[in-house]
């Protein structure tokens, strides 16, 4: 019943203008029919009279004029989704990528979704444990949080999504872990890295993944983290499992979100990037929280490389004013070997606060996190002047600090991508390395904390 | 309204949708898109062709479909049941939305912004036979336990009243009739509409010269605003505006709060749903929410309704000011709706200024703080009302050459600048003592009662900005050439500096005692700092050492004064006896 159009009056970027269409509607998809039979899918962008902008997803190449049939199918993009889904591995528009059969869908759902009514959500206040030091004892992790990674070319953000991929649990009985990973326009040695890893780990069982390589069409990037995120509503609310999406990387999803703005020539926002890109950002970001009266949660872990690392760049600038924190990490800590490179200082958890301590983690969380930060602060001061003066200037109690930074790099920072360390852990970790110090210098902690946890590990350390 | 014909849609652009046929409408006149009930505005006409900005989601929608013209401006409702309320962009209350729709905003859903159903207890003020013209009170209802709400006579509407009773009424009946010059009456309910985008009309603008109190150190010692000021709050991420905005709507000693968030994160707006009604106000002791009313438009709903929601906010808020209150709006964050006016403007195809954003962008920021002041209301009794607006802006890379901060800063007179560096010292709140300003800070006098404390204050606030003026300029000399080799004086006042920093400025908003300090306090913890500081120089003098000075125990009851319950106030007097005693045992070494 679908009509066909032949009337394309033209092709400029990834776009396609029709013309003559009857009753066509803004935000639904097409199919597109090329002169050799291959059928290629996109948008509706704008619709004007009888002239309708289409996106390609695929890209424009070969797409010619006179022979293309455009059908126009009166419904917005849907992603059909079933249980089945988890353990599979998807394009990035959402079919199926790893040779298995089709999903048989329970429910299709518009991937653009909806949003979440502000009164409805529920306050992010659970922990979840990563098994990284540097996030669970510094920066925790909250369900229903989102909390970025900002990265840089050549830094190892593949290991440490992979990590947190495998690791990642819920504390607590009869809770259900998924991951659902979208790729957009990632390297195929950095997807197969993720997809060996979690098959060798057993954890793909748990996972769901939407890949977008770099040779893959860059519009089609802009579906997928609507598609992944489509797929961790369905399995988070629908199906009450506890959800961490990992979407990277989230800087070739604003470039395309670029190409698509210049292609129909809207006035530029910063470094051209369109002057909506943070409310595009904002429908992506908002879909992770919580939902009064739902068991689930969707928790995100976006990462985006800064150009030449600079954290004013639109990308991760507009990502932090969304985020709740952000994880930095640090290309000198990456030259000295500490893995993963979290720069601790510049790094921060906006929710840390509600989801830790008695009940949650452990009573002295709070404080000892204050601590290690204070006395890691200082101890970076004292490496910093000890490169200019020479260690030896430095006054013993400088030193003492300094020798606390490294060792606080070395161990607690730098603990490998294959350790996994609980909570508690992470915890004693802490204290030992501040066993180094005497308890009158430890004035961020409660002394009856001190009291409690310290002895334990001064005996170990004298 | 016959003459308001049905239009048809011809073009749709994400939220921008462009109608033919649309004979007989005005600018911003409200209307319905598609049979999805799509709820609009008009923001550009041409001939019979109207371009609309569409508050819900576009998809789904195309040419041929139907636009109804309602005739009438964005308007909101105003009356009882405004407080505790939490409203989207476009006053539809949240909470209701959630009971009939669940979780998720579905869209074309229309609810009324006040409840038809509750009954309020109105108790009339005047007689009946009372000659009565616009905004003259002729009732009242206690809507919360902390807001008297008056009842107002509608603008337009003069005459004789008649028919005052008092009794349970709700919002929607008529409570009375006003019989016009021209014979006919106007019946006057609880509840009354305005439109938003439309200031509300008061009988004379006076001169903002009352301090609204904080509680918090840095703005009320140094950076005051007014009842009936603005104020505005840049900022990079992570620098702590929306914790700022956050302790202004829990603290300032107003009578109605109305928080916006514009744009913002979803959590946050939960952060605050969950924490005001467990906070009490420290002068009443009732819960806050008692004076609240909240406005999310977070950041993933449609961006027309965010460029709307300030301008319900500021509406409601003159509602308020107009019964004589004194009113404070947060409105977060500023840059959202000037991004969703510009993503708009772009929409439209209008020629941009600078960075994308409409010519118009400082014109309209202009009028957005323009609402605000203090207020001869109109009608009687006489009354006088305050609005203050405080904007947080969210510069890109926290760089202040933004469009939309210098557009801010041109009328705003209060400027709190909020530095990435001092957060990264964990230094909250993060506000810049030595780039923010107030024009305000004159009436800081004004807040005591005893010209001896007023003098006092005054002194004191500006000593210690010369000592962190001072700091500045010093703390370079001091890193290149080290402590020791400047005067003994100088050694002093730096640390006298730290101290005020350190023990002053620093306030931590999760300490149950240090997240509002009132006035009183505040000079009398700065009193003490100053106190050590002249002691100390005293001593100098007679020849003690400023290590040993900077040593004395006492330093440590100045550093935790900020601790001192309120109620405590002996402790803190205790400390100046206390820095007597120490530095006297100093002079029985030399």
């Amino acid at each position: 019943m679908l009509k066909e159009y032949q009337t394309v009056a033209s092709v400029y970027g990834p776009l396609m203008l029709v013309e003559g269409v009857e009753n066509a509607k803004y935000g639904h998809i097409v199919d597109i029919e090329m002169g050799n039979g291959e059928i290629r899918h996109g948008q509706i962008l704008q619709v004007e009279k009888d002239k309708v902008l289409v996106q390609i997803f695929e890209g424009t190449s070969g797409v010619d004029i006179d022979k293309s049939k455009v059908r126009f199918l009166g419904k917005p993009m849907e992603l059909g989704l079933s249980p089945e889904i988890l353990g599979r591995v998807f394009t990035g528009t959402g079919a199926p990528k790893d040779g298995g059969p089709a999903i048989v869908p329970d429910k299709k759902l518009n991937i653009n979704g909806n949003p979440i009514n502000p009164y409805s959500r529920d306050y992010p206040n659970q922990f979840i444990q990563t098994g990284i030091s540097t996030i669970d004892g510094l920066n925790p992790l909250v369900r229903g949080q989102k909390l970025p990674i900002f990265s840089g070319s050549g830094l190892p953000h593949d290991e440490i999504t992979a990590q947190l991929a495998r690791q990642a649990t819920v504390r607590g009985e009869g809770e259900h872990f998924a991951v659902v990973f979208a790729a957009m326009g990632i390297t195929f040695e950095a997807a197969q890295f993720f997809i060996d890893d979690l098959t060798n780990t057993g954890a793909i069982e748990r996972a769901v993944l939407f890949i977008n390589l770099a040779n893959d069409p860059a519009i089609e990037r802009i579906a997928t983290p609507r598609v992944a995120l489509t797929a961790a509503e369905y399995l988070a609310f629908d199906q009450g499992m506890q959800v961490l999406v990992i979407l990277n990387d989230m800087t070739n999803y604003c470039e395309a979100l670029r190409e698509i703005s210049a292609a129909r020539k809207e006035v530029p926002g910063r470094r051209g990037y369109p002057g909506y890109l943070y409310t595009d950002l904002a429908t992506v970001y908002e879909r992770a929280g919580r939902i009064k009266g739902n068991k689930g949660s969707i928790t995100m872990v976006p990462v985006l490389t800064m150009p030449e690392d600079d954290k004013t760049h639109p990308v991760p600038d507009l990502t932090g004013y969304i985020t709740e924190g952000q994880i930095i990490l640090g290309r000198s800590l990456h030259r000295k070997a500490v893995s993963p490179p979290v720069d601790v200082l510049p790094s921060l958890s906006r929710l840390k606060d509600k989801g830790i301590g008695k009940g949650k983690t452990r009573e002295d969380h709070a404080d000892l996190y204050n601590q290690l930060y204070a006395a890691y602060a200082r101890g970076k001061e004292a490496q910093e002047l000890a490169t200019i003066l020479g260690e030896a200037a430095l006054s013993e109690e400088d030193q003492k600090y300094m020798r606390f930074a490294n060792e606080f790099e070395g161990r607690y920072i730098s603990q490998g991508y294959y350790e996994n360390r609980t909570v508690e852990q992470t915890l004693d970790l802490g204290w030992e390395l501040l066993s180094m110090f005497d308890n009158a210098e430890l004035k961020r902690i409660d002394v009856k904390l001190i009291e409690k946890y310290m002895p334990k590990f001064r005996k170990t350390s004298i | 309204m016959s003459e308001l014909q049905a239009g048809k849609i011809v073009k749709v652009a994400g939220p921008l949708v462009v109608a033919e046929g649309m004979a007989g409408a005005k600018m911003y006149d409200v209307v319905r898109v598609s049979k999805h009930n799509l709820i609009g505005e008009i923001v550009e006409l041409h001939g019979d062709r109207a371009s609309i900005q569409v508050y819900e989601d576009t998809v789904g929608i195309g040419p041929g479909e139907i636009v109804i013209n309602t005739g009438a401006p964005l308007s909101v409702e105003l009356g009882p049941g405004l407080i505790e309320s939490i409203y989207d962009g476009i006053q539809r209350p949240l909470d209701e939305l959630y009971k009939s729709q669940g979780s998720f905003i579905e869209r074309g859903a229309t609810l009324p912004g006040l409840r038809r159903d509750k009954k309020w207890h109105f108790v009339p003020t005047v007689s009946n036979g009372t000659k009565v013209q616009q905004g003259d009170i002729v009732g009242q209802v206690q809507e919360t336990t902390l807001l008297l709400h008056k009842i107002m006579i509608p603008f337009g509407i003069e005459g004789i009243i008649n028919g005052l009773n008092e009794g349970d009424y709700t919002v929607d009946q008529v409570i009375a009739k006003v019989k016009k010059q021209d014979g006919s009456d106007a019946d006057i309910m609880l509840m009354q509409k305005w439109p938003v985008r439309q200031p509300r009309p008061s009988a004379k603008r006076l001169a903002p010269d009352k301090i609204l109190q904080t509680g918090q150190r840095v703005i009320d010692t140094f950076f005051p605003i007014a009842k009936g000021g603005t104020a505005c709050v840049p900022g990079p991420f992570g620098t702590g505006k929306t914790v700022v905005q956050h302790q202004l709507a829990k603290w300032v000693d107003a009578d109605v709060v109305v928080y916006v968030g514009c744009g913002e994160r979803g959590n946050e707006m939960t952060d605050v749903l969950t924490e005001f009604p467990e906070l009490k106000d420290p002068r009443s002791g009732e819960p806050l929410m008692m004076r609240s009313v909240l406005i999310a438009n977070t950041s993933d709903m449609p961006v027309a309704a965010r460029e709307a929601s300030v301008y319900t906010g500021i509406t409601l808020a003159e509602y308020f000011r107009d019964m004589g209150y004194t009113v404070a709006i947060m409105a977060d964050s500023t840059s959202r709706w000037a991004e969703a006016m510009r993503e708009i403007s772009t929409r439209l195809e209008e020629m941009p200024a600078e960075e994308g954003y409409p010519a118009y962008l400082g014109a309209r920021i202009a009028s957005f703080y323009e609402r605000s002041g203090r207020v001869e209301c109109a009608g009687s009794p006489q009354r006088q009302g305050a609005l203050s607006i405080i904007g947080a802006v969210s510069p890109p890379g926290g760089d202040l050459s933004d469009s939309v901060v210098q557009a801010t800063l041109h009328v705003v007179k209060v400027f709190w600048s909020l530095q990435a560096r001092l957060a990264q010292q964990r230094h909250f709140p993060a506000i810049d003592w030595l780039t923010s300003y107030s024009f305000y800070k004159q009436y800081l006098a004004g807040c005591f009662e005893n010209k001896h404390e007023a003098d006092e204050m005054m002194e004191l606030s500006k000593v210690s900005m010369g000592l962190l003026e001072k700091e500045s300029e010093l703390i370079e000399i001091v890193r290149l050439v080290g402590a020791e080799s400047i005067s003994a004086a100088d050694q002093m006042a730096l640390e006298t500096a730290k101290s005020i920093r350190e023990d002053y400025l620093h306030q931590n908003a999760y300490h149950k005692v240090d997240t509002h300090t009132s006035l009183d306090k505040q000079r009398n913890m700065l009193g003490t700092i100053l106190y050590f500081h002249e002691k100390g120089l005293e001593a100098i003098d007679k020849g003690a050492e400023p290590k040993d000075i900077f040593a004395l125990a006492v330093r440590e009851d100045i550093a935790r004064a900020k601790y001192i319950p309120e109620d405590e106030k002996e402790k803190l007097n205790a400390i100046r006896n206390t820095i007597d005693d120490q530095i006297g045992s100093l002079y029985a070494i030399v």
